[in-house]
């Protein structure tokens, strides 16, 4: 039954899959690793393939008060949990909405809430800039966490709205007939029932927040120092141990909460 | 009896109608914090911009409507070759990473259906920052970098100034080459769940009626991830249409990517050419909603909303 010809295009197939796999593998930890090796590399100049020696001075230095990495993190920690926390609180009552009615008009609002996440922010950012100068927001705290809504909102919102899709409302009814407050029921019966989706949505709006660069320099001017302003002052400077290390510092939530998200997702590549 | 039931019934109407309009009711008031916030400050910060593009901008005095801003624009050659240069690196950049994610995701599909970890390491470089990915990068390509580095261990070049280009060159093969690195995972991961989710059924009864593997891939493979491709392929030209990051530390400075002509006007300590950098962002911004909308009406044929880049 097996043809000589699709002989051929299995062992093809196989030579893919491993090809494949292999790129799969380097595109996920070849960057990681390479910054690892980069951070704690020390004289590595042309033409050595491999670091000549080892030290630590990279991560010494920026752990130090005056490069100024502690007070960025603290500061990008502190507006990317207000931007969750935020995003949360106003993206739930939409996703809601949007998950669990059929309204007229609901197209238009899935537009809306679509177009800041699919369309650069750049335009919008200059005019919010102009608007949060009369009202003094601009190189202040509450401006930067207010701009980053932007992106964030909408995301939360989609993102839940499906996690409310496949929600039957009959649960909550039932607790409240069985006479459950209204925020019993939404702690005891809604909210687990979410709680994945929250979760991921938490995740993404962290991360949104946490790696926003332009929002922050154009609200913030300069004046609020998030981890990658700093980033992109240190590697334009061009000492590459330390933009490694601090890359790292930066990458560490992201792949710190990735593992935490991948607990709650199931085996199903399109729930990404 | 028989007269009583036209009272009756509208009475039932009447119910029905205040029912419907305190859940219209309740419905608004879920939508409107989030409207508001979108409303606010990607719709209201939109018209604004718009507004001072066409000259209305009282903070430096001017209040008179022109379009000189976007005449200028389109006469300024470095405005119009900037066009171009985003124009070709975003479309260079998707078609690549089009085509590479889909071989990816046909490659692995088989593995994809039973292994979980496969998928988990696919979401690890969508999660990396473009930042972080250009960091990276940049050891990897820069003259003196790795590859560089191994190339002249293998005895075939001497010194850096031997290695081609690849960062801050006039082809834009850093830039081209992170948004692939980045992107690629997004579209097989994207491709991926298209064919997990149909299984191996049409493909196997493609075969039994007789179908070469051609015939497989052309009639029922291809239609079958198209609407999925090619809205992915979207989202990635809107996203790299108007990204700073990555043209920012692997570009050249002129002529430079239209984000990053956009920053360096608004950022000048001369107000007057806020204007000019605005026009340009409404120029992005037109562009890339564009390409969301054709998205959008595409999306309507999948499950779902397609996830977008945002890192």
């Amino acid at each position: 039954m097996v043809l000589p010809s699709s002989r051929t295009s299995s062992r093809l197939a196989c030579w893919a899959r491993t090809v494949a796999a292999i790129a799969t593998v380097g595109l996920s930890l070849g960057p990681v690793t390479l910054l690892v090796v980069t951070s704690v590399a020390r004289q590595w100049y042309w033409p050595a393939v491999l670091p000549p020696e080892y030290s630590l001075r990279a991560w010494t230095d920026i752990a130090s008060p005056s490069s100024g990495v502690i007070p960025a993190l603290v500061t990008s920690g502190g507006i990317a949990l207000a931007v969750t926390a935020l995003a949360l609180i106003v993206g739930l009552p939409a996703a809601r909405a949007l998950g669990l009615n059929e309204f007229r008009g609901k197209r238009i609002v899935a537009f809306l809430l679509l177009l800041p996440v699919l369309t650069p922010p750049l335009a919008s950012v200059m005019g919010v800039h102009a608007i949060f100068l009369r009202f003094g927001l601009t190189d202040s705290l509450l401006g930067v966490i207010l701009v980053h809504l932007i992106p964030a909102v909408p995301y939360c919102a989609l993102m839940l709205s499906s996690s409310f899709a496949n929600f039957d409302t009959d649960w909550e009814a039932q607790a409240r007939t069985l006479g459950a407050s209204r925020l019993a029921t939404w702690r005891y019966v809604t909210l687990p029932a979410i709680a994945p989706g929250v979760a991921i949505a938490a995740v993404f709006a962290f991360l949104i927040s946490w790696s926003q660069y332009l929002l922050t320099l154009f609200v913030g001017g300069g004046h609020i120092i998030t981890l990658p302003l700093l980033l992109v002052a240190f590697q334009r400077s061009g000492d590459q141990a330390i933009a490694a290390a601090l890359s790292l510092v930066f990458l560490a939530p992201t792949l710190a909460l990735f593992a935490v998200a991948a607990r709650f997702l199931k085996h199903d590549p399109s729930s990404v | 009896m028989v007269d009583a039931m036209p009272i009756e019934s509208s009475r039932i109407y009447q119910a029905l109608g205040s029912v419907q309009r305190s859940r219209r009711f309740r419905i608004a008031s879920m939508l409107v914090p989030a409207l508001v916030v979108v409303g606010v400050l990607f719709v209201g910060g939109l018209l604004v911009a718009i507004g001072q593009s066409v000259g209305y901008f009282p903070l430096i005095g001017k209040r008179h409507l022109t379009s000189s801003h976007y005449g200028a624009l389109f006469h300024d050659l470095e405005f119009r070759k900037s066009l171009a240069l985003t124009f070709i690196l975003a479309s260079a950049s998707t078609l690549i990473s089009s085509a590479a994610g889909l071989a990816l995701a046909l490659a692995l599909r088989d593995m994809a259906r039973h292994s979980r970890l496969l998928i988990a390491l696919l979401q690890v470089p969508i999660g990396v920052p473009h930042l972080v990915m250009a960091v990276a990068l940049i050891n990897v390509i820069a003259p003196s970098g790795l590859i560089a580095r191994s190339v002249c261990a293998a005895g075939l070049i001497r010194t850096p100034l031997d290695f081609p280009v690849l960062v801050n060159d006039r082809y834009g093969s850093g830039i081209i080459l992170a948004y692939v690195l980045k992107e690629t995972p997004f579209i097989a991961l994207m491709v991926l769940g298209v064919l997990v989710r149909l299984g191996d059924e049409y493909h196997s009864m493609a075969r039994t009626l007789g179908a070469s593997a051609w015939q497989r891939w052309r009639y029922v493979t291809l239609p079958m991830v198209a609407p999925a491709l090619v809205s992915g392929a979207l989202v990635v030209f809107a996203f790299v249409f108007g990204a700073f990051e990555i043209p920012y530390l692997l570009g050249r400075p002129y002529p430079a990517m239209l984000s990053v002509v956009a920053q360096r006007h608004f950022m000048n300590v001369d107000l007057t050419e806020r204007p000019e950098a605005i026009a340009i962002a409404i120029v992005i911004a037109m562009i890339a909603s564009l390409v969301a909308w054709i998205h959008m009406r595409l999306a309507r044929t999948l499950t779902g909303v397609g996830r977008p880049t945002i890192f």
